[in-house]
């Protein structure tokens, strides 16, 4: 069903698509070297093949005193895949190698930036030089922007010891440390840096040693830490901000936040377990902050421990969640088969990364989308959200307890490495305009006696706690008959129960909202479909193709499974359907698979969001 | 075992079997223990509505299913996971964990060492029959070598793990054994019931079907008084009718049979068991048949230290204290900004 040509919105008339670029500021005293990191790191970029712009911001005083506000020297170098003109306005990265070129630099950082600061330099002297009277790192002053500090003048000093040199000598390594770190993190290549220090300490050998262990040391250190890489090209907002009040959110913190608000409109204690992996861990270290929110958070031997403790703590009458990427999610696939055969409820968190095995830890990839809805034996349905962004993630988590309690079963919500990680402006929610789903416990007997696996309306069963006198009974894996709960293994009984699992799960697509049409109208040329983090760069390549007068449509799907229900008659409303992941096409699959519609793939798994200017080639092939 | 106040209500065996038809081979010695652990719960005044068992997967796994209480048969070695997330949602629950060689030494091998250095509030019975009973007759990490099975037709060559000592090493504070027809396996769940923390069991039971009479060097009448030593807190340690005891040998630190003639088991030199003394313990644990040693039986190792639902509960009360639960506060902190109207939208 085609359409004429679409109106412009007045919001998408005046919107500015924003640039795929990021903003770095490498800060420090006079004596730090950045002008040369600055430099080092415009070369690599220049490199990599991106377009770039560079501000170089020194001290007019040649030897301005150490430490202090005005000795600060700074570089800045705006640098990203589409058209770069200028030096960038505000920093996304300040990196800042003592009190005083935070102080300086951090003003101009933007909302959700991120701070890398040298803590080894944030002592006494130097905060009182910089004019701080409680230290920042330290205190809740930076909490507008992201905060990674580390000594980084003892691991430099660590890094050169072999080499011998001087305290004085050994600390001048730092910049390379420093800019190690920052090759990690923007995946810049180390070589052209090697081969330059050779060269600069030609007559000086250890020194170009000591400086290149120290860059090696800095890399190294991202690498082993699995700090991600600030993917900037996806950190991308896509309307402009309706008024309200803000603060900044990590998609770690918002599953957090809306796991405690989600249990509280269900009226449950939380039980957490968890197992450290990247990058998924964040989300234990905050819950495990939230005791007064009725939160148990355990951290279990392995990750089958992790959820078996959980489904142990729903049946015990608590939310059992837990939470994992890929590898560990894997590893909890035989406990979800329990869980749905003991329809207890459960919320599972899987932050995706680059795979199959371990895979690529700290870069993002949309690949487990076959293994949340498809990933386990025998015919084992389940719920599956995702979320489209940190600020997203919140409503989604409360969704995803909503179900789990209201439906009696297991539910996944998908996020991913860089959902994780990435901090974007968020408004802060009115909870009084959630509506509580407080559940209901059986605790007497009903009217026609007690059965475990009796089913209401939704066909869940009743959830009953142990310790309430009068409902002893007893479940587990084994298939169990309908109504009594007791073991059967009988041909009907199992095909009645795998047809009452089924139904039950899809009976949710009755109890979730409709699908929206995310920017654009129903029915037309194009439908761009996406789901997850693709969030970003889909809106922003839809948005400028329909500024240009094309006829495309974004459709961003929340329920993955199961779907709306009235997906597949909007899908069909279009002529043609791309779908951009980060796999080799999954949910494309699942598209055609429930509604024999002609989804064509459009897959990147190099470990890299989309460009926007990548979906938008796509939408111009699709629409020639 | 748990803190529950002692309930006025008393029940008999009969309100502990469930509806459930059981399903065990004949002879199994799984029918001794149930009853058994049928018999302990009216006289160590339990609840059958706060009472959980937890099991694995294999036959003994099968156990929840005839006790009326609650239970959960839950998956393959795991049921020490999903017991340590029960009893932290609620730890007024009294849980007990059914599992078996190959669930708790095997494929739950990892469960069973972190739940006993925890020190979880619960009773774990291993019901150790040597063997692979469900799968039909495989080998086991507690089978002998030589073990002839399905999987090693010509004989097992691993060594296997002592369930005992792996409890031990891996920071068990209650270590016993009994056996399942034993008349003395009741006492035994009794004392483990009452030590409040881990409390591990391990039951020599008897497969009838795939490894008929593996414990007979000991549990057959005949040999029973001279190979099986029942152990006694602060009782000298005596077997064979009191006509032999155990002596610690102080020059190389290693126990040693003697002969007590008369009763008079000092001039022997036999010493007291001190279920406290875990170098003792492992020394009771490590004797062998095979070495001239009885089976050492009973209460091994009675140790208590605080558990970790009580450390984790009273953690999380003192992290809680003084604060209120406010959602709408916590979903607004740390630094927060207004952005007003669009001033085109003016």
């Amino acid at each position: 069903m085609a359409t004429a040509a679409h109106q412009l919105t007045p919001q998408e008339a005046s919107a500015q698509p924003p640039a795929e670029n990021v903003v770095v500021r490498f800060a420090g005293d006079s004596g730090d070297g950045m002008q040369l990191t600055g430099g080092q790191f415009t070369l690599s970029t220049a490199l990599a093949g991106n377009d770039l712009s560079t501000f170089p911001d020194f001290p007019a005083e040649i030897r301005a005193p150490q430490g202090t506000t005005f000795g600060v020297s700074a570089f800045q170098i705006n640098f990203g895949s589409t058209e770069v003109e200028t030096a960038g306005d505000a920093p996304d990265v300040l990196i800042a190698m003592n009190p005083a070129a935070l102080k300086v630099n951090v003003g101009q950082l933007k909302d959700g930036g991120l701070i890398i600061a040298d803590e080894g330099e944030f002592g006494a002297r130097n905060l009182a030089k910089a004019g701080y009277e409680t230290n920042p790192l330290e205190d809740d002053s930076l909490g507008r922007w992201q905060l990674l500090a580390f000594n980084i003048s003892q691991l430099t000093l660590e890094a050169v010891k072999p080499f011998g040199l001087g305290n004085k000598e050994a600390l001048r390594c730092k910049n390379m440390w420093t800019l190690g770190l920052a090759l990690w993190m923007f995946d810049r290549d180390r070589q052209p840096i090697v081969d330059w220090l050779k060269a600069k300490f030609a007559k000086a050998p250890t020194l170009a040693e000591a400086n290149i262990a120290a860059l090696n040391a800095g890399h190294a250190y991202g690498e082993t830490a699995e700090l991600s890489g600030f993917l900037k090209q996806h950190h991308i907002s896509a309307a402009p901000a309706e008024p309200g009040l803000y603060r900044t959110v990590t998609g770690a913190e918002s599953i957090s936040l809306g796991l405690v608000a989600g249990t509280q409109l269900a009226g449950l204690p939380m039980f957490f377990g968890g197992y450290p992996i990247t990058p998924a861990s964040a989300i234990l270290h905050h819950l495990s902050r939230l005791k007064e929110y009725g939160v148990t958070t355990f951290q279990a031997e392995d990750e089958i421990a992790a959820i078996a403790s959980a489904i142990g703590a729903s049946y015990a009458g608590s939310l059992g969640v837990t939470s994992s990427s890929g590898p560990g999610i894997a590893l909890k696939g035989e406990a979800m088969g329990l869980a749905i055969m003991t329809e207890l409820p459960l919320v599972i968190v899987n932050s995706q990364r680059g795979g199959p095995s371990t895979g690529l830890p700290t870069k993002t990839e949309q690949s487990d989308l076959y293994q949340a809805v498809y990933g386990r034996n025998g015919d084992a349905p389940m719920p599956v959200l995702a979320a489209r962004s940190p600020a997203d993630a919140f409503d989604c988590a409360i969704e995803a307890v909503r179900i789990a309690t209201q439906f009696m079963t297991p539910v996944m919500l998908l996020t991913d490495g860089y959902i994780a990680n990435a901090a974007e402006p968020w408004r802060v929610p009115d909870m009084s305009r959630y509506a509580p789903f407080p559940v209901e416990f059986l605790e007497t007997v009903p009217e026609g006696g007690f059965q475990a696996y009796a089913r209401d309306d939704k066909l869940a069963r009743p959830w009953v706690k142990p310790g309430t006198p009068g409902l002893l009974h007893r479940i587990g894996g084994i298939e169990k008959a309908n109504g009594t709960g007791n073991i059967d293994y009988s041909p009907s009984n199992h095909q009645l129960m795998t047809d009452l699992r089924t139904d039950k799960i899809l009976g949710i697509a009755d109890h979730i909202p409709e699908q929206e049409v995310t920017l654009g109208d129903t029915g037309g040329k194009l439908a761009v479909v996406g789901w997850g983090s693709t969030y970003g760069p889909i809106s922003q390549a839809v948005r400028r193709q329909r500024l240009k007068g094309r006829d495309v449509h974004h459709i961003h799907v929340r329920h993955i499974w199961p779907l709306p229900k009235n997906l597949g008659v909007l899908l069909r409303s279009y002529e043609r359907i791309i779908v951009p992941e980060m796999n080799t096409g999954q949910f494309k699959t699942v598209l055609r698979d429930q509604f024999l519609v002609d989804a064509k793939p459009l897959n990147k798994v190099s470990g890299q969001p989309f460009r926007i200017s990548e979906i938008e080639v796509a939408i111009e092939q699709a629409l020639a | 075992m748990n803190d529950m106040t002692p309930v006025a209500k008393t029940t008999t065996v009969k309100d502990w079997e469930s509806d459930q038809e059981v399903r065990w081979c004949p002879g199994c010695g799984d029918y001794a223990i149930l009853k058994a652990v049928q018999r302990t719960m009216p006289e160590i005044g339990a609840t059958p509505e706060k009472t959980v068992f937890v099991s694995g997967i294999g036959c003994s796994s099968r156990f929840p299913y005839y006790m009326e209480t609650y239970g959960f048969h839950t998956i393959h070695g795991r049921a020490p996971a999903i017991a340590t997330g029960v009893k932290l949602a609620n730890p007024e629950l009294d849980v007990w964990i059914i599992t078996g060689d190959g669930d708790a030494l095997s494929i739950g091998g990892n469960h069973t060492m972190h739940i006993l250095r925890r020190n979880l509030d619960c009773q774990i019975l291993l019901f150790n029959n040597e063997i692979y009973g469900l799968t039909k007759g495989q080998y086991s990490p507690t089978s002998r070598v030589g073990t002839r099975s399905p999987s090693t037709p010509f004989g097992s060559v691993d060594r296997p793990a002592s369930p005992c000592s792996f409890a031990l090493g891996s920071g068990a504070r209650f270590v016993a054994r009994g056996i399942d027809v034993h008349k003395n396996l009741p006492a035994v769940l009794k004392a483990a019931h009452a030590h409040k923390g881990a409390s591990f069991v391990e039951i020599y039971q008897n497969c009838i079907v795939y490894n008929d009479e593996v414990f007979a060097a000991f549990t057959e009448k005949a040999k029973a008084q001279v190979n099986q030593i029942w152990l006694e807190h602060g009782a000298p340690m005596l077997f064979a009718g009191a006509t032999m005891g155990l002596k610690l040998n102080t020059a190389d630190l290693r126990l040693e049979i003697v002969n007590v003639e008369g009763g008079d088991w000092e001039a022997a030199g036999v010493i007291r068991h001190d279920q406290t003394n875990k170098g003792l313990a492992q020394m009771l644990i490590d004797m062998e048949i095979e070495n001239g040693f009885p089976v050492a039986l009973g209460v091994i190792y009675n140790h208590p230290r605080p558990t970790f639902e009580r450390a984790l509960w009273e953690q999380n009360r003192a992290a809680a204290e003084g604060k209120t639960p406010d959602l709408q506060k916590l979903v607004a902190k740390g630094q927060t900004w207004q952005v007003e109207k669009q001033p085109h939208e003016i």
